[in-house]
């Protein structure tokens, strides 16, 4: 159960993922993307992190990529046109990713024992312990995270708002 | 039963075409959806470690990169709506200049 | 239990409640032309059947004969899923809602809720979010700009009132502690219409906050800028016909009745009698089950009627005004609301 549950939703994060790359209209990109944070929202599930899951629904899928497709919406942006690109990115880039992968896996891999394995049976994180955490170790974090939030609203209504209207 | 190297490896595949996909695409808002997706991987890797050892504090980080990205979306997208109005294009190629 | 009988019995349960649940937004739809038709003074359907009580059916009939056409210049595989992502939206939230009281059970399966969720408050919040593509995209892949206004006011305003809607909540979530809807609705059964959420625990303002901001995010009247007819042709479905309008507008209707059933649960008891322990209750299970259906629809009834109502009689909201009025006054009072709610508890929480 648990692993053709696995299977199905990694294959869709992987999928979806593959195809935000192969698109070349953003609003089919911004909709792979959907379809790869749902599935990760399934994964925490799995993960039995069941608030995550639901947050990641709520605040990826459902406002940030909101905002996305909105923005393609509003502005109207067509197909990608296909430019030369950068040479930094090729030279450096494309090896530097491989680089990074190989050694990303190879620990991973090495450490394979150490970790164990994901069981369905250890049950949900209670949503009481995750908020004692959160609201009593971590209070002052997340204070900033709101004062940071505040800055950000103000910031984008700066910086969206048309000249000539003061 | 799953290895948690499954779905850490998982979130490294995803990393990577996260960084793939920043490095290929053209248009700026593409470009910023791959950010995205590297984010949302790095995050599986955080909820799969709290998990195998059995602590909250990687939940809450998870959470707290949701609020950032939030945060770092409406910024973003802000500044590519900025942008558009200048050069009526959001192809990267063409917005590499440090002036209007 | 064995995992084959779960599998039926869940199954069935689907079935049952997604055919009673279309039964009802056909008959919604009947009840709006019905009440409307009365406060403008007209008398609605009459022709089909007694009273026009078959004119769902005839009108499902001619949506489902009529021609399928899609226009040249849509962007197909968008404009094909947009319907089925808002119809599919509304058919899930229903999933999460009880209907009747828990401990009634055959083979350990709940009979009145198709799944009991830890999380199930939040479930709807995410699938009410998620519906907002189903209009977006509708709008977005029709190349009509009357579509694409439509379904731009209507991503800006879901998101705004989404806020609203989710801050209105907690106050109810504090007091019971649980984002179980099922958790929720005992929470309130100690005392009968007292110990409801909006009376006994002081969740009007919240309560008033909810059916505002779920009112806009329904897009039903005074909130139905996304399809204005007076401005936008018919917004984001101008450019359907057929099974995707009828789609879109049963999407509609469904998200009517699952607003109407999360006040009920919320605010008014879920299945609770409003007269509490004053008369004793039916010892017959089967009875108490029935009363508990019974009182729970009659809730439910009523909040679908207060839509047509609200509908019939208020106009239409100019759009800075819907802005306005969602992020200047609902925003703040929904946050001064959980603020004194968590001040109250706090509070009675030392005393004890």
């Amino acid at each position: 159960m648990h692993l053709i549950l696995f299977i199905i939703f990694a294959g869709f994060c992987l999928a979806g993922a593959i195809n935000l790359l192969l698109q070349t209209h953003p609003i089919n990109s911004a909709l792979s993307l959907i379809v790869v944070m749902s599935s990760l929202a399934v994964l925490y599930l799995l993960l039995g992190a069941e608030f995550l899951a639901i947050a990641q629904i709520i605040v990826y899928a459902g406002a940030v990529m909101v905002l996305f497709t909105f923005v393609v919406m509003l502005l109207n942006v067509g197909e990608e046109e296909k430019t030369h690109g950068s040479k930094a990115a090729k030279i450096i880039g494309f090896p530097a990713i491989v680089a990074a992968f190989s050694v990303l896996t190879t620990v991973i891999l090495a450490i394979q024992n150490k970790l164990g394995g994901v069981k369905l049976s250890d049950g949900v994180t209670p949503m009481t312990e995750l908020s004692t955490v959160l609201f009593r170790d971590m209070l002052l974090p997340f204070e900033l995270t709101s004062v940071l939030i505040l800055v950000a609203i103000l910031g984008a209504v700066a910086l969206a708002r048309k000249e000539g209207h003061r | 039963m799953i290895p948690a190297s499954w779905y850490l490896i998982l979130s490294a595949v995803l990393f990577s075409l996260g960084v793939i996909g920043f490095l290929i695409k053209r248009s700026l808002i593409t470009v910023f959806m791959s950010i995205e997706l590297m984010l949302n991987a790095v995050n599986l890797s955080f909820v799969t470690f709290a998990h195998q050892w059995h602590s909250v504090k990687g939940q809450i980080f998870v959470f707290f990169v949701m609020m950032v990205a939030a945060a770092e979306a409406a910024v973003g997208l802000a500044i590519i709506i900025a942008i558009f109005r200048a050069r009526a294009t959001l192809n990267v190629d063409q917005v590499d200049l440090m002036k209007l | 239990m064995s995992i084959w009988l779960f599998l039926l019995f869940s199954i069935l349960k689907v079935a049952v409640v997604t055919a009673i649940f279309l039964g009802g937004v056909a008959y919604t739809v009947l009840l709006e032309r019905k009440v409307v038709g009365r406060i403008q003074n007209r008398w609605g359907p009459s022709r089909v059947g007694p009273f026009g009580l078959w004119q769902p059916m005839v009108d499902g009939l001619k949506l489902f004969l009529k021609e399928d056409f899609i226009p040249a210049g849509v962007y197909r595989p968008l404009y094909l899923t947009a319907p089925l992502i808002a119809l599919g939206c509304s058919l899930l939230s229903i999933a999460v809602v009880p209907f009747g009281s828990q401990d009634i059970t055959v083979h350990g399966v709940k009979v009145f809720e198709l799944a009991d969720l830890n999380i199930g408050l939040l479930v709807l919040l995410g699938v009410t979010s998620m519906s907002i593509y189903g209009i977006a995209l509708a709008g977005w892949s029709s190349n009509n700009k009357y579509s694409l206004l439509g379904s731009l006011r209507s991503s800006a305003q879901m998101i705004s009132y989404e806020l609203a809607l989710g801050l209105s909540l907690v106050g109810v979530v504090l007091r019971t502690g649980s984002f179980s809807l099922a958790d929720i609705v005992k929470a309130q059964s100690a005392h009968g219409a007292l110990s409801w959420n909006i009376l006994g625990g002081g969740q009007i303002i919240a309560f008033l906050i909810y059916i505002t901001a779920a009112y806009a995010e329904t897009n039903r009247a005074p909130f139905d800028l996304p399809e204005a007819e007076t401005e936008l042709v018919a917004g984001y479905h101008t450019e359907y016909s057929s099974m995707k309008f009828a789609m879109f507008f049963m999407a509609e209707y469904g998200n009517m009745i699952t607003v109407s059933c999360v006040a009920t649960l919320l605010f008014f008891g879920g299945w609770n009698s409003p007269f509490g322990h004053l008369f004793p209750e039916p010892q017959n299970i089967v009875i108490q089950a029935l009363l508990a259906l019974f009182w729970f629809i009659i809730k439910v009834f009523f909040f679908l009627f207060l839509y047509i109502w609200v509908r019939g009689t208020l106009p239409r909201f100019r759009y800075d005004q819907l802005m306005g009025f969602g992020w200047r006054y609902l925003l703040p009072i929904a946050m001064l609301n959980i603020v004194g709610t968590s001040l109250v508890l706090s509070a009675l929480m030392a005393n004890s």
